[in-house]
């Protein structure tokens, strides 16, 4: 039992999620249970989102992370609200905005990593500086409300199941799918576990790469939108803790932070975990420091359950 | 050929800082003055000693994320408990340098990717931060602010503080036997371990040595702001990697640089502000300025460096 736990850490993130779960709704003797059900569906789906972008560079393999993805949602929020204007008709035009920022973000973070030969936490790193520049510049006193239908959308409920999150769960088996069953997928992994290898095997590992950051870069962008929408307008900080959060659940989920390996429903377990774990210590009435403070533990103690990348050669 | 090129490499640090000096002097000759330095260079000191402590981390082969919400932290017990129980201050710091070389003790002894443990303990501190002092406010110790205020005759207290920091970091990390071990477990940890090293030990002093020196610029930020607040480190964190990395420090091989880490932070706090406010740019952009700086001198560096297999 235990064995099979250690072998499969991101299990661990559904027990928790369960728990934490388990014992707000046992200081609040039952009630309300469903709505903090829902309320931890809705919020996961966007540390969700980041997460499965996140998930997809890093497992490009040691180094690979993408620093620039909160200054990505920040941006894109903007300028999907911009784009959308307040205007129904805007939505599509809108969402397309959105994931075009991201791609074009996850474009140019590829582009320094490969002209100047530089480590990509490095690149993201300069690239978040400028974007979250040009977010402040651009977004400060943006004060446009998303489309009546659009916020409607983003906070839409069918028999107390957010609608965001059934899309989310059908994107995320896609992704799986993805991952698993196409060439695309199966090279991610394959260069991840050994890029020369890979590239001796045929695999185009660039190619491969620059596509793997612009997906990257259009969920954040995606996600930045809904953001956007289901918190009725764009902020600057709209996606700051989305940067910590998304490294956060794609490790404790279980995926390898050496890279090659995967692991999506561990993102939903991870997520979930979060956003439960946080909704309990605030019905406990844990203040904000005490809240991170404990999040903060429970990372570093679950990594070190894991335990780590396999000694080097 | 290739000596030639590493040469202007090494020399790409100080280049830098001369370039962007050279500009501001153009834009402004009177800025050049014992004043000006002070005045530009306010807030140099805990951006510089911050990014020697990212340095030590580097060295090693790690990244610390946890520098800035760790300043933080220090910053507000500095402002509260250094100052009103001196000792019982005093403890805290010392036992957040002891933290600090436990989180290396377990990133080795478990080998976690430092990333995701510096990560989690970067909630850990920001968290502590907030519990110590949950409004900004608390008050700087009296003779940490007299200290941080002091006129040295004929050069600003920031130059000096930054030329005595490089000189100690100089001699500590490249000239002493103990040195060479501790950038050699960024090298070749295995090399470093058949020698008889404990590594356990290198980390742990490499880590030990960034909570100190965390500390150090906790004090001197606090000393020049009078007051604390839990998020006052907050971009420490990422200002420091790009020190390091400005001032010629490379992710992997334990190659960092302790002179150009000093430089690399002097750098980024001359462009980032005063630079952009004597070209009349909005301060909207100063972080996008701290990008495209980086970008430029890694532009130059591969422009420089030999090219190697990828």
């Amino acid at each position: 039992m235990i064995e099979a736990l250690r072998a499969r850490p991101w299990t661990w993130s559904f027990v928790g999620a369960a728990g934490a779960f388990a014992a707000t709704v046992a200081v609040l003797h039952g009630h309300g249970a469903a709505g903090i059900a829902t309320a931890a569906l809705a919020l996961a789906v966007f540390m969700i989102l980041a997460g499965v972008g996140q998930m997809f560079v890093i497992t490009l393999g040691p180094g690979n992370i993408d620093l620039s993805l909160a200054a990505n949602i920040g941006l894109a929020g903007a300028v999907s609200m911009t784009v959308m204007n307040g205007n129904d008709a805007g939505i599509g035009p809108g969402l397309a905005a959105a994931v075009g920022c991201g791609i074009v973000i996850g474009a140019a973070n590829y582009l320094l990593i490969w002209l100047l030969r530089i480590p990509p936490i490095i690149a993201t790193l300069s690239s978040s500086f400028i974007i979250q520049s040009v977010d402040i510049a651009y977004g400060r006193g943006l004060q446009i409300k998303p489309p009546t239908a659009f916020a409607d959308f983003t906070s839409l409920q069918m028999a107390g199941v957010p609608l965001l999150a059934i899309l989310t769960v059908l994107f995320t088996a896609g992704a799986a799918i993805l991952l698993r069953r196409t060439i695309y997928g199966r090279s991610v992994l394959a260069t991840g576990q050994n890029a020369r290898a890979a590239r001796f095997a045929g695999v185009a590992v660039g190619r491969i790469r620059a596509i793997t950051y612009m997906v990257c870069g259009a969920l954040g962008g995606l996600d930045g939108a809904f953001l956007a929408g289901y918190f009725r307008g764009a902020n600057v900080d709209i996606g700051n803790e989305y940067l910590l959060a998304s490294i956060a659940v794609v490790v404790v989920g279980g995926t390898s932070v050496a890279g090659g390996e995967a692991n999506l429903p561990g993102i939903w377990g991870a997520s979930l975990f979060m956003v439960l774990l946080l909704t309990m210590l605030n019905t406990f009435g844990a203040g904000a420091g005490m809240r991170l403070l404990l999040t903060g533990l429970i990372i570093v103690a679950v990594i070190a359950l894991a335990g780590g990348r396999k000694p080097a050669r | 050929m290739t000596v030639s090129a590493r040469h202007l490499r090494g020399f790409l640090p100080a280049l830098s800082l001369a370039l962007v000096l050279a500009a501001i002097a153009w834009l402004n000759p009177r800025a050049i003055s014992y004043f000006g330095f002070n005045l530009m260079l306010s807030l140099a000191l805990p951006i510089a000693l911050a990014t020697v402590a990212q340095m030590f981390v580097i060295a090693g082969g790690e990244l610390d994320l946890s520098i800035g919400s760790f300043i933080s932290f220090c910053g507000c017990v500095v402002a509260t408990w250094l100052d009103q129980a001196p000792l019982t201050g005093v403890a805290i710091l010392l036992a957040g340098i002891l933290v600090y070389a436990g989180v290396g003790a377990l990133i080795h002894l478990r080998n976690l990717p430092s990333i995701v443990v510096t990560l989690g303990m970067s909630f850990v501190w920001q968290g502590l931060a907030i519990l110590v002092l949950p409004q900004p406010g608390g008050t700087a110790p009296d003779w940490l602010q007299s200290l941080m205020s002091l006129k040295p005759p004929f050069v600003p207290l920031p130059v000096v503080g930054a030329v005595l920091l490089a000189l100690v970091c100089h001699l500590l990390l490249m000239r002493t036997g103990y040195g060479a071990v501790l950038r050699g477990s960024g090298g070749n940890a295995t090399a470093v371990a058949r020698a008889g090293w404990s590594l356990l030990k290198v980390k742990m002093t490499l880590f030990a040595l960034a909570g100190l020196f965390g500390v150090l610029s906790s004090l001197a930020l606090i000393g020049i702001t009078t007051s604390a607040d839990p998020n006052i480190g907050s971009n420490y964190s990422l200002l420091s990697i790009a020190g390091v990395i400005l001032g010629g420090g490379e992710f992997v091989g334990g190659i960092v640089s302790p002179a150009g880490a000093v430089i690399g932070a002097l750098t980024l706090t001359l462009a980032a502000s005063p630079l952009l406010t004597f070209m009349h740019i909005p301060p909207d952009w100063q972080i996008g300025a701290n990008g495209a700086l980086l970008i430029l001198v890694l532009a130059a560096r591969a422009r420089f460096s030999r090219p190697e297999a990828a």
